[in-house]
């Protein structure tokens, strides 16, 4: 099985293949630096995304807060955060890069003020 | 001739309190100008608030950042700085009395005022098309929205606009609102795309993998249908002189239309004052100091052209503020021999549209179809860039040696060929 991305790691965009065999990666091509080839093998073995959203705040003069995850978070792991943001509410005031949650480890962070 | 509205002077205003805007703010005040920043929200960061994905600041402050945290990186600037902005002010006029002499009439929550300024850095963003833009009829129902609209109610007010989506336009704007829809749990039925190929950038595209969403290329959303809320929406194919072709129709039950058609830059209080547009760009026709052809009215940003980088709608909004210093120091951009820029084989669109080979520069350009192993030539100067892909989505910024400009002679061709 042959994988293609294009490499996001950077904006030169890469166009990577990652040939996989029996769940096991046997060859990384046409990535140009070590860190496209290790997002790449992260990409077909265990993918991870840093998650965004909003949630909701009181008393702030929006009524939301953007968010992301402090680091990338496994992909089958994301719809039980999102349900777990969706259930949590903050109270203003709120400084941008501020910790605002932390669910199973993870720290969720400001990404923007209240 | 106003008497009863208050006047203010400077040096420069700005018109825009996006990243474009406030970059150039910045640096109009570092370079000691007197400067008043407006808008129109009740924030600064123009798009950049709701814009909560990250994908910011590579190559400006060489680090990734969300839309949020881009713009208040610059508003802490600006705070340091001492700027003078004003929010909730919305310009309502330019008026160019002569070279050093312009009025901005803008009205403020403490009320109208006018603003007499030697040059004005003109950079109020760009504004969305329309679902009538795009050619689709049918029933006068809620749950049609611009994508825009869309992000604003999920990522400002936290209001999920509808369950069962359908998305036009696979943009980096489309694809970013299918993934916030179906983050939050909404069921994103199809981006449908008129072109034959995704507009967005590889790591956008790479959304629809993520939540298996189908993407229908060729095709267009041609009707929608309803009874007070949208039901269902018609799609159709397209050929590939992107007309209709009969018999293909299929109709998909959603309860949302997302319209992700592009954007359009906001020219029109320039046009008023006679500012030239570039019909391929929908921005003004711009000299290497981004100073259109009314001295001393300057653009950068989305009003210039449609960016997909913020870095570089800083970039721009910088240059801007140190074209309208030169302006003011000299009384004027001195006028010179221009090298025009012209558009060759596969170039849609370009800016700037006139180089003085003074000073280095960059050119922004979008190629008009999709190539590989593709070589960018001006062939005047002798330069060639090798480009393994080119896509219309991503804009490519050639950077442009004053000494290499001054090869050429009265025009500069810029072409993207196939080797
Ligand atoms: C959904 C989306 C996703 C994007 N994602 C990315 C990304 O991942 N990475 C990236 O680098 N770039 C991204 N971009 C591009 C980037 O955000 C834009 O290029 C950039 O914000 C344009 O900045 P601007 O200052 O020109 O315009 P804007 O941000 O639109 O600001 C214009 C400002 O002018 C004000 N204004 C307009 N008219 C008036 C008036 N008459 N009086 C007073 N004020 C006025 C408006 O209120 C607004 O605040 C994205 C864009 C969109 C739409
Ligand atoms: S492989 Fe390396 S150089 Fe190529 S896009 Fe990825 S990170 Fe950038």
């Amino acid at each position: 099985m042959i994988y293609r991305f294009t490499c996001i790691v950077c904006p030169l965009g890469c166009s990577i293949e990652v040939e996989v065999d029996d769940g096991e990666v046997k060859e990384v091509r046409g990535c140009t630096c070590p860190r496209g080839k290790e997002w790449a093998v992260q990409e077909v073995t265990n993918p991870k995304r840093v998650v965004i959203s909003v949630v909701r705040v009181d008393g702030g003069a929006l009524p939301t807060v953007s968010v992301k995850t402090a680091e990338p978070i496994p992909k089958e792991k994301i719809p039980e955060l999102m349900s777990y943001l969706a259930k949590i509410k903050l109270k203003a005031p709120i400084k941008i890069g501020e910790v605002v949650a932390e669910w199973k480890g993870i720290k969720i962070v400001a990404t923007r003020g209240a | 001739m106003f008497p009863r509205i208050p006047m203010l002077n400077y040096d420069v205003v700005v018109i825009g309190g996006g990243p474009a805007g406030m970059a150039a703010a910045i640096r109009a005040k570092e370079l000691g100008l007197k400067v008043l920043l407006l808008d129109e929200n009740d924030y600064l960061g123009g798009i950049l608030p709701q814009c909560i994905h990250p994908g910011f600041g590579l190559h400006y402050f060489r680090e990734e950042l969300t839309g949020p945290e881009f713009a208040s990186r610059l508003a802490k600037r600006l705070v340091e700085l001492g700027v003078q902005y004003k929010t909730a002010s919305r310009v309502l006029e330019i008026t160019n009395y002569s070279d050093l002499e312009k009025v901005v009439i803008f009205t403020s929550p403490s009320g109208a005022y006018q603003a007499w300024t030697k040059a004005i850095i003109y950079t109020a963003g760009a504004r969305e098309r329309h679902a009538f833009e795009i050619g689709i009829i049918g029933d006068r129902v809620s749950g049609i929205y611009t994508a825009g609209e869309a992000q604003t109610l999920m990522d400002i007010y936290g209001i999920l606009p509808g369950k069962d989506v359908v998305i036009v336009g696979s943009g980096d704007v489309g694809l970013i609102m299918a993934r916030r829809f179906a983050l939050e749990g909404a069921k994103v039925k199809a981006v449908i795309e008129l072109m034959p190929y995704p507009g967005g950038l590889a790591r956008n595209v790479m959304i629809l993998r993520d939540f298996n969403i189908p993407l229908y290329l060729s095709h267009k959303v041609v009707e929608v249908r309803g009874k007070g809320r949208v039901e269902r929406v018609k799609v159709m194919k397209v050929d590939e002189n992107l007309r209709e072709i009969p018999g293909s129709e299929f109709w998909i039950d959603a309860d949302t239309l997302v319209v992700s058609a592009g954007l359009v830059p906001s020219v029109k209080k320039l046009k008023r004052i006679g500012v030239e547009i570039d019909p391929s760009t929908g921005g003004p026709v711009v000299n290497d100091r981004l100073e259109t052809n009314v001295p001393g009215i300057f653009v950068a940003g989305n009003s210039l052209l449609i960016n997909d980088l913020v870095d570089y709608v800083a970039e721009q909004g910088e240059l801007a503020a140190e074209g309208a210093r030169e302006f003011i120091e000299n009384g004027g951009i001195e006028s010179r021999k221009w090298v025009k820029v012209e558009k060759g084989e596969n170039v849609r669109l370009l800016a700037p549209h006139y180089l003085s080979g003074d000073k280095d520069v960059y050119l922004y350009l979008r190629v008009a179809k999709p190539m590989e192993n593709a070589e960018l030539r001006i062939p005047e100067v002798g330069k060639e860039i090798k480009l393994p892909v080119v896509k219309p989505a991503e804009m490519l910024r050639l950077s442009l040696k004053a000494e290499e400009i001054k090869k050429a002679g009265e025009t500069l061709t810029v072409e993207v060929v196939k080797v």
